[in-house]
């Protein structure tokens, strides 16, 4: 859907997506991160379980809701990856406790 | 990174770093108030001037000269003495002007003597059949990836929608080798004649060279269709198709990507849950903050400056920032006003930065269609309500938006009304034939963002807090 511009020299930061490794670039949020990675980062909402991806990339729509470092429900759009970074795909509500 | 504000009160409090808030926080600060700029970004600039500081598009022109005119205020704001934070959410702000700030998964107050509101824009809702579906994103997104991550669609893709923006973002991502297979422009025919009148002003404003250069550049390498109506995506788990009418004809296009966009509207979220009076604006379709000259609001020591007090564009949005911030200057510390600029030189500035805007607003008014929808469309996304479950709603005597929450929980999820309460304020005013202004909008309230429970447990409480709720 996305590709990287060759102009881009940044230099890369690994991050893990549902247990694989993802090569993303220093300075990425978390959604363009996954957005750029390939692959299939679909999350399913928490009323139907539709499938979404990120909509407004600006902090307004919250389609990005992801789980970072074990913390639910977090605006993947807003937040810088940093090396090692522990990403789950949210499939429906979010859990008790994270 | 910062983990609290470094003192407990300010002068001044800017919210937002966008043009606005940079050139209201510089404004303030060189005047020698206290002056903290808080921002929800990893750095500055707000969405024109997004990743200023850090894109990787080295090559100058292909963002262009009025991305990079943004420089110049993160470097003039950098050495004014204003204290910046970045990635700091502000989820509250009260009459008494203390203002509720999360930062690093720990919330602390700050109170201010003026608070400056410079939160700008979003892009308006564009719910036509399919909107939600994975491969249907705005315009502004992929322009916020593009400028902060260098990403470009490689996939077909299709742009669709009106207004400026979407020709800069068209023309940026050819200029760095994406993809664009069509551009459906839902202009109305009717808005060319609407729009005459005010052609004058708009050939003498600095916008209408830029526009047309743009729109060439980008009919000279993509198919542009143009009055497009009846829009819809389709796919089963992702978009696959988007089908629209044109010439009386339908056509379906493939499309792994949908780029929709309609211009943008005030992001009146934190304001109105301040108690912020707003009026329904009948040009600009939208919710705006009832504002004096000096772009004070109706709740004192609160001023809002930039696209958050109406869409002006960026030049503007300098302007109104330096106004609020000088007004600020001039009500704590009078004498220190003698360093600024007087104000006459920035009203000359915002005429000539607002010429050519009405212009704007008449041509790029969306349609109805694009605005009101109809059937299974959704409306609310959070919640997934569709327009016939609004309109049910209304006929057993849903009567307003607020009334509607406990119908459909409307507005109710993480988002807030930010993607459906324009579009449910004027189909609920359409269903029952009254004004948006007497239909109304969600009550809003802090925090404007969501925070968790134990966030808020976690914020430091005196012993009057505690006091105050344990029993006995």
């Amino acid at each position: 859907m996305f590709k990287r511009s060759d102009q881009d020299s940044r230099r890369s930061v690994h991050i893990v997506v549902d247990g694989a490794a993802v090569a993303a670039r220093e300075g990425d949020t978390v959604s363009a991160a996954l957005l750029a990675s390939g692959r299939d980062v679909r999350r399913a909402t928490a009323v139907s379980g539709a499938p979404r991806l990120p909509y407004c990339m600006m902090g307004v729509c919250f389609d990005c809701l992801v789980t970072i470092d074990g913390v639910g429900n977090r605006q993947g759009c807003l937040v810088p990856v940093a090396e090692g970074m522990q990403i789950e795909i949210q499939k429906g509500k979010r859990e008790i406790g994270r | 990174m910062n983990t609290t504000a470094r003192r407990e009160s300010y002068d001044v409090v800017v919210i937002g770093a966008g043009p606005a808030g940079l050139a209201a926080a510089t404004t303030a600060a060189e005047a020698g108030l206290s002056t903290l700029l808080l921002d929800e970004n990893a750095g500055p600039g707000g969405q024109v001037w997004r990743a200023i500081a850090s894109t990787p598009v080295t090559e100058r022109d292909h963002l262009g000269a009025d991305y990079w005119a943004g420089a110049k205020l993160v470097e003039a704001v950098r050495s004014s003495g204003a204290e910046i934070i970045h990635r700091a959410t502000v989820w509250s702000l009260d009459r008494n002007l203390e203002i509720g700030v999360s930062l690093g998964g720990a919330s602390f107050f700050v109170k201010a003597r003026r608070v400056i509101l410079a939160t700008g824009a979003l892009e308006r809702p564009f719910p036509i059949p399919g909107w939600t579906l994975p491969g249907v994103m705005t315009a502004g997104a992929a322009q916020t990836m593009l400028k902060s991550s260098g990403l470009v669609p490689d996939g077909s893709t299709v742009i669709a929608g009106q207004g400026p923006l979407l020709w800069l973002l068209a023309a940026q991502i050819l200029r760095l080798g994406g993809r664009i297979d069509r551009i459906l422009d839902t202009t109305e025919r009717r808005n060319y004649f609407a729009a005459l009148p005010h052609a004058f002003a708009f050939m003498t404003s600095p916008y209408f060279a830029k526009g047309f250069a743009l729109m060439r550049q980008v009919r000279a390498k993509v198919p542009v269709v143009s009055g497009v109506t009846e829009l819809a995506a389709a796919g089963d788990g992702e978009l696959a198709t988007v089908t629209y009418l044109s010439g009386g004809r339908r056509e379906t296009v493939p499309a792994e990507l949908l780029l929709l966009h309609q211009g943008v509207v005030p992001n009146v979220n934190l304001a109105m849950a301040t108690g912020i009076e707003h009026r329904w604006d009948d040009l600009q379709l939208c919710w705006s903050p009832v504002l004096d000259r000096d772009g004070n609001t109706s709740v004192e020591g609160i001023a809002i400056a930039g696209d958050g007090a109406g869409i002006g564009g960026a030049e503007a949005a300098i302007v109104r920032g330096r106004i609020a911030a000088r007004a600020a200057v001039e009500a704590l510390a009078p004498t220190a006003a003698a360093r600024l600029a007087p104000m006459a030189t920035f009203r000359g500035a915002l005429v000539k930065a607002e010429r050519g805007r009405i212009f704007l607003d008449t041509l790029f008014r969306p349609a109805p269609q694009f605005r009101i929808p109809s059937g299974d469309t959704i409306v609310c996304r959070c919640e997934e309500v569709s327009a016939k479950d609004i309109l049910d709603a209304v006929a057993i005597g849903a009567t307003g938006p607020n009334q509607l929450k406990a119908y459909r929980r409307t507005g109710m999820g993480p988002c807030q009304g930010r993607l459906c309460g324009l579009t449910v304020t004027e189909l609920m005013a359409q269903a029952r034939g009254k004004t948006p202004q007497e239909i109304g909008y969600y009550r809003l309230r802090a925090p404007v963002k969501p925070i968790t429970l134990a966030e808020l447990a976690a914020v430091p409480k005196t012993d009057a807090d505690v006091n105050a709720v344990v029993r006995g």
